[in-house]
């Protein structure tokens, strides 16, 4: 009888789950300025896209305001639309 | 009832120093002449553009924060795509949280100056 249990070389590490906080109620941030190009490119990847909420963790309203000011600050090309490396 | 507005535009490097003043002074100039009021100004000056915009890669940069009533912004938009100097502008509404943020603003920025 094949002994059942498998063995594993190290124990699997089981992910542990980081409790997402919506940065904006943290910091009772009310307004999301887009002149602030700064503090807008923590909200997007290398290539200047928008990041999503379920890895930024923001709350629905906070996330919206975010993009209309990232879009804004893009227009005023404080931000590029595309690039390739932001960071 | 007079709401308060933000716009910034960017003026094309080619212009000289004085035109650019100039330019400035006309756009103050027309909205206080329509019984706007400035509250805040602020020349960011010549900065690098994030991507070319109409083949040039810098622009100067100025903002202006003033109360005007509503229908006075489609004239000043007319205005800004009829001047040639400007490349770009963008104009915005402010609301409570805006204005506030932009009050907390200015006070640090002129204690910056205080310093």
């Amino acid at each position: 009888m094949a002994n059942n249990e498998i063995r594993f070389l190290n124990p699997p590490t089981v992910e542990v789950k980081k409790k997402k906080y919506c940065r904006f109620k943290k910091a009772h941030i009310k307004y999301v300025d887009y002149k602030d190009a700064e503090f807008l490119k923590r909200f997007l990847n290398e290539q200047g896209k928008i990041l999503p909420r379920r890895i930024t963790g923001t709350s629905l309203k906070f996330q919206r305001k975010t993009a209309q000011a990232i879009k804004r600050a893009r227009h005023l090309a404080l931000l590029p639309y595309v690039t390739d490396l932001l960071k | 009832m007079l709401k308060q507005y933000e716009t910034v535009f960017i003026a094309t490097p080619v212009l000289s120093e004085d035109q650019m003043k100039e330019a400035v002074e006309k756009y103050r100039d027309f909205i206080v002449a329509d019984g706007g009021e400035i509250v805040w100004e602020e020349d960011w000056g010549l900065r690098k553009l994030a991507y070319p915009i109409e083949k040039k890669t810098t622009g100067f940069y100025h903002l202006f924060e003033f109360k005007a009533d509503s229908q006075f912004i489609a004239k000043l938009e007319t205005q800004y795509r009829r001047d040639e100097r400007i490349i770009r502008f963008l104009t915005f509404a402010m609301d409570k949280d805006a204005i506030a943020y932009a009050e907390r603003r200015r006070n640090n920025k002129k204690e910056a100056v205080k310093e």
